[in-house]
């Protein structure tokens, strides 16, 4: 079933387009993994996708899912280290997309939030005040928020980005087991070259526009795929 | 101690300080918290500059100050978030201008027309002998209203001082509540300058939830913390300046400034045990 469909996407800031003539289908169950160099509209695209950032030419159509029911985990560097909030307060957060202007949590979001801790592992964390968390257990935080806001899609902008590789490689493990259990799309801008081509069912590499958009296993055979391996 | 509070109440003008005082503390801090961790601080001690300039051309041109004082600090409001969501200029620089450009036009205005007079010198910094019966209805009134909008939007304000991205992403309509914010700041700002003087304002504001963030870990204490603080610094400033005739509004800073070194070493303490 198709959720998202872009035709002829193009995003710009003034007059500089970042992401030029970009379509695509995303459907349920799907985990994209976008790869790039730095600057070359991976995070725009996310930002594009998400509706915080006016595509300049082209359309996006969502069936079957809102824009804003798409959960999100932003780049880490967005939040502020030293924020004083616990984890509850910050994953019941996520639920407030849909809510109305009465938001006040009721039982159900309340039901959701403890049930996502739970999933991620991080329920005897519920007190605990983000700021003294790990990088790891932070990541965790956020992505029991991201899944609060949505059913059916995830957008991650680099998760494991400054992870020590155990902790990333459980959390790509975690992101792989809600794809598969929840059936719930992913759409992932990583770094982590190794672990999207284990885990994606497609892979999409931008230079401003798509250059390459196949599976994992043709990714590694083409010739973008093997320089950006560092094979040739 | 009930001879000391029967001392106190026994004047009118004390008890209309005291009720406009308490409520516009209370309401600042509860701003304070969101401008303050979102590193918008600045933006009230602009607005107050801004609300004294206003003033002081509405006195000397003789219109009625906060009717002026209001739109105008509003439209500032306006302004400087517009600035600091556009980048063209920087947030804080933006700030800096708008507030050292609109005190000079106070001044100015001042100087050409009437001369630093009581009035104008109250509007600095700050007299409880200037409270009257309308600002008195006017601080329970607009208080009333900060307080039910903070409440109804308490969780939303949370999400977006946390991360205004993900707010965006699942659809709050974060511009609406970040004026909400402004807006709100500077109508209490023009409230709050008649006791507290223009230059000292935007402690109310930053003060509290400055102090609450040294031992506060989560978004709920640190608002309850504030609003708390910020009401007992009011009083035990108000009775400190009554009894020794020091100048209200100044006494109240320096009563937040103790509070502030004090959690600070509670915070310290804390962490080493």
């Amino acid at each position: 079933m198709t959720l998202i469909e872009c035709e002829n996407l193009t995003l710009s800031y003034g007059n500089n387009v970042v992401v030029k003539d970009f379509s695509l289908k995303l459907c349920s169950g799907d985990y994209l993994c976008i790869l790039g160099e730095n600057g070359s509209g991976k995070s725009t695209l996310l930002q594009g996708l998400l509706g915080l950032k006016k595509p300049a030419r082209g359309n996006i159509s969502f069936v079957g899912l809102k824009q804003n029911e798409i959960g999100y985990l932003p780049q880490k560097t967005s939040i502020q280290k030293d924020f004083p909030a616990s984890v509850y307060e910050i994953v019941l957060s996520g639920c407030l997309g849909s809510m109305g202007v009465l938001s006040f949590y009721g039982k159900k979001q309340k039901n959701i939030a403890l049930n996502n801790m739970d999933l991620l592992g991080i329920g005897d964390l519920k007190k605990k005040s983000f700021k003294e968390l790990s990088g790891g257990q932070q990541q965790r935080v956020l992505l029991a928020r991201a899944l609060c806001a949505t059913k059916k899609m995830l957008i991650l902008d680099e998760p494991c980005a400054g992870l020590d590789p155990i902790v990333a490689k459980n959390l790509y493990q975690i992101i792989k087991k809600i794809n598969n259990d929840k059936n719930i799309t992913i759409v992932m801008v990583s770094h982590d070259i190794g672990s999207a081509i284990s885990h994606a069912n497609m892979i999409l590499h931008m230079q401003n526009k798509p250059i390459f958009f196949k599976t994992p296993k043709e990714y590694c055979e083409s010739l973008i795929g093997k320089r950006f391996l560092g094979g040739v | 101690m009930s001879d000391i509070i029967s001392n106190i109440l026994q004047y009118p003008f004390i008890i209309r300080a005291l009720i406009v005082g308490i409520f516009v503390s209370f309401c600042a801090a509860l701003l304070g918290v969101s401008l303050v961790l979102k590193r918008y601080s600045m933006i009230g001690d602009g607005l107050s500059h801004v609300g004294f300039s206003a003033l002081s051309i509405a006195v000397a041109m003789n219109w009625a100050p906060v009717v002026i004082s209001i739109p105008v600090i509003i439209l500032t409001a306006v302004l400087l978030l517009h600035f600091s969501e556009k980048n063209k200029i920087s947030g804080d620089a933006a700030i800096a201008l708008i507030s050292t450009s609109s005190l000079a036009l106070g001044v100015i205005a001042v100087s050409i027309t009437s001369g630093i007079n009581i009035d104008v010198f109250n509007y600095m910094f700050g007299s409880i002998l200037a409270i009257n019966q309308s600002d008195l209805t006017l601080s329970i009134v607009i208080s009333t209203v900060v307080l039910i909008l903070f409440i109804i939007s308490y969780n939303k304000i949370f999400a977006i001082t946390f991360d205004e991205n993900f707010a965006h992403a699942i659809g709050i309509n974060v511009k609406f509540y970040k004026m909400l914010l402004a807006i709100l700041t500077g109508i209490m700002i023009v409230v709050g300058m008649k006791i507290m003087g223009a230059l000292l304002m935007s402690s109310l504001i930053i003060f509290p939830t400055l102090s609450s963030t040294r031992i506060c870990k989560q978004f709920k204490s640190v608002a309850i913390n504030s609003a708390i603080i910020s009401i007992v610094s009011f009083i035990i400033g108000l009775v400190f300046s009554y009894f020794f005739s020091t100048p209200t509004g100044a006494t109240i800073v320096v009563v937040d400034l103790l509070i502030f070194i004090f959690y600070s070493l509670v915070g310290i303490l804390k962490q080493r045990i």
